[in-house]
């Protein structure tokens, strides 16, 4: 009987506005083995991308530029996942290669908490990124390692870049376990809030393209520069951002920052 | 202060203040961890426990752990307190406290007219006494009932939220998910969506679209867009069909803030909503969610552990008669709640807390994947939830929430939990998924064979 209305599937015509979990048919009361079995593959995609590691150096090799590699203060994963306070502050011995000059921007690659999202993703943000910003002084790339969103004040402060741009693997859901996000700090040090940044969210297989993302990056870029500020202020003006990428969803936000 | 201490094995365990002495004797977790709150050893969290266990209730009517002149909540919680409601435990110490809950003395009866005599921090500190059975055990004594269209608390009833987000608010994928979870018996406490766009004219427009359905079917419920109170306001101005009002609160005047609210305008809000007269068979109109954590994330926890500081968000949802409320326990993330344990413990603790202090509680039994955490744990809590009594639980299609990007329990997990427990839906709608020919003479809702008219008629309806 079950098979009869998992074949059947009335929900077929619904299927294409959703990407939930809809129709899957039961066994008794509990799901049939194939559903089961699918999302704990969806999971363990998602639990993969949470504690793997990024391949920095073949990373390096694929970017338009020569990079700087930094740590924070994280020692391990699991340091990672209980103290994002360290994860926003960078280790010493890092601290010291970076030197101080005049750059307009220093765009950052950090692991976040999906490393197949920067895997996947990074290498094609930077380069289209770097092929529509001109006229600009850019800063040495940075590749973080075990990375917050806010270690990005600290780099962009020792750099004495005007604007710090961390791009990041956001917290693996279930049906993405590699989506990139994109954060950028006017006049970034330690002690910038949420609030003080501006946000592009969802750059994946089916989310926002590396090219949209660089388009409306680079948008921000050029506004921020132009009006010396970041965050909420800027935000309430961008005229594209679509519904969900402009902002976190949710009163209880997850702090991955 | 003067300072708490006890003396093990030669040793003495000092506790500089009253808030030192609550956070040593919680069970270990991240988030005290991380605020540097947490008992450095094992040892010294039994000696917390210990001090905490000879401590007198009085204690908490004169020591406030945010002062009363600087925080809204700790006056609330004063001002409200019912001395002749505390009388019977007036003159116990927390430990005496614990062994009362349980005893046989402690009814239904008399534990509900306890509630107006505890304070949050008498709650929380009881809570740490107790193992995880003893917080099922007392929890499945209290009733606490409220109604809007549905009834929800009754013995033998388990409600649940139906929650069909999407990551666009798209109206078609808001209903399919919709009528999956009806399909399975879900959505007797609420039909609430999370929205992806967070501003007037979204909530409207969902709000609007979420009427049309439930009317569409005459559905005993009532639906939600979880937005800003503030939103909720303005569309109750617009004249969009609001039925709750939902907020997420803390315990705190400062970790209030950082979520836009103060009592002030969580007031305004439920006059608000009282003012529509919507509901048939009760005026509960409020909807909070709440969660362990939240006020540390807002850097407003002034010292005080995350359990604690939780427990004193209730005594904000108290204040306003809600039909819901719920922890999203897992949600906040491993900084937090580690891993399942801490999880599991921080649901049953919330779910105890919560219904001692009068609270219609429910849990988000959740976790995201970066807790070391997954859907067996849930299981779990589910299962002590279910034998606690909890008022509701939330579904998402599959327990993957597409738009929030975390896992909750699946609409099957809610169907299976009633069957397996003998628990129904609230009465009014059990009536009506008997009339859409969804659950049998039994009141159980079996998987649909056959020619499955009831789910034809609901499809072919649904996209219309």
């Amino acid at each position: 009987m079950a098979d009869d209305i998992v074949s059947l599937d009335p929900f077929a015509r619904f299927r294409a506005a959703t990407r939930a979990r809809i129709g899957l048919g039961r066994s008794g009361d509990s799901l049939p083995t194939a559903a089961l079995l699918d999302f704990q593959l969806s999971h363990a995609k998602a639990r993969d991308a949470v504690h793997g590691a990024v391949d920095w150096d073949a990373l390096e090799q694929q970017m338009p530029r020569p990079a700087i590699r930094v740590k924070s203060a994280v020692p391990d994963r699991s340091t990672y996942l209980r103290r994002p306070d360290l994860g926003r502050r960078l280790d010493p011995a890092s601290a010291s290669g970076l030197v101080k000059g005049a750059w307009d921007v220093v765009l950052i690659v950090g692991d976040g908490l999906s490393a197949a999202a920067v895997q996947n993703w990074a290498v094609q943000v930077v380069w289209a990124v770097h092929m529509r910003l001109s006229g600009l002084s850019i800063a040495p790339l940075v590749l973080a390692e075990q990375a917050r969103v806010a270690l990005s004040d600290p780099i962009g402060a020792a750099l004495g870049a005007k604007l710090a741009v961390m791009l990041i693997g956001e917290r693996p859901g279930l049906s993405v376990a590699d989506s990139l996000g994109i954060y950028m700090t006017y006049g970034p040090r330690s002690g910038r809030r949420d609030a003080d940044r501006n946000c592009l969210s969802n750059i994946h297989a089916h989310g926002l393209s590396p090219a949209a993302a660089a388009d409306k990056l680079v948008w921000l870029i050029t506004q921020s520069l132009r009006r010396g500020l970041s965050g909420v202020g800027l935000k309430e003006e961008t005229p594209s951002l679509q519904p969900g990428q402009g902002s976190t969803p949710g009163q209880i936000s997850i702090s991955s920052d | 202060m003067a300072g708490y201490a006890v003396t093990l094995g030669g040793e003495r365990h000092i506790f500089a203040d009253l808030a030192t002495l609550l956070a040593c004797a919680s069970p270990r977790r991240s988030g005290d961890e991380l605020a540097g709150l947490a008992a450095d050893s094992e040892l010294r969290r039994v000696a917390a426990r210990m001090a905490l266990a000879d401590l007198p209730l009085r204690t908490f009517l004169t020591e406030a752990l945010v002062p009363y002149e600087d925080d809204e909540i700790t006056r609330l919680i004063i001002d409200g307190h019912d001395a002749a409601a505390f009388d019977p435990v007036a003159h116990m110490t927390v430990g005496q406290l614990r062994d009362w809950l349980l005893s046989y003395e402690a009814d239904t009866a008399a534990l509900a007219a306890l509630a107006p005599g505890l304070m949050p921090e008498m709650v929380a500190a009881v809570s740490k006494l107790m193992r995880n059975a003893d917080l099922v055990a007392v929890a499945a004594k209290i009733q606490v009932v409220t109604a809007f269209r549905s009834t929800i608390g009754l013995p033998g009833r388990l409600s649940s939220r139906l929650q069909p987000n999407h990551p666009t608010d798209d109206p078609l994928g808001i209903a399919a998910s919709t009528l999956d979870g009806l399909l399975f018996g879900v959505g007797d406490a609420v039909i609430g969506i999370n929205p992806a766009t967070d501003n007037v004219e979204a909530c409207c427009t969902l709000l609007r679209m979420l009427d049309e359905v439930r009317g569409r079917f005459d559905i005993p419920s009532q639906s939600c867009v979880l937005t800003h109170v503030s939103n909720s306001i303005a569309a109750v101005e617009k004249g969009a069909p609001l039925d709750l009002v939902f907020q997420s609160v803390a315990g705190t005047e400062a970790a209030n803030k950082g979520f836009g609210i103060d009592l002030a305008i969580l007031a305004e809000a439920e006059q608000a909503a009282l003012s529509l007269r919507r509901g048939t068979v009760g005026d509960n109109v409020m909807y909070f969610e709440t969660g362990q954590g939240a006020a540390l994330s807002a850097d407003a926890h002034h010292g005080i552990d995350q359990q604690t500081v939780e427990v004193r968000a209730y005594a904000v949802a108290r204040a306003f008669r809600p039909l819901l409320v719920n922890t999203v326990v897992g949600f906040i993330g491993p900084e937090y709640l580690f891993d399942a344990k801490q999880i599991i413990r921080a649901g049953l603790e919330d779910h105890f807390c919560g219904k001692l202090l009068g609270l219609p509680m429910g849990v988000d039994v959740c976790y995201t994947n970066h807790a070391e955490a997954d859907q067996d744990d849930m299981d779990v809590l589910m299962l002590l939830l279910g034998n606690a009594g909890v008022n509701f639980l939330i579904g998402v299609p599959g327990a993957d929430d597409v738009m929030l990007n975390y896992q909750s329990l699946s609409y099957h997990d809610v169907v299976g939990l009633r069957h397996l427990l003998g628990r129904k839906p609230a009465p009014e709608f059990e009536a009506w998924l008997m009339r859409m020919g969804l659950a049998d003479a039994s009141g159980k809702v079996p998987p649909l064979g056959g020619d499955a008219a009831p789910l034809r008629r609901l499809l072919a309806k649904g996209g219309a």
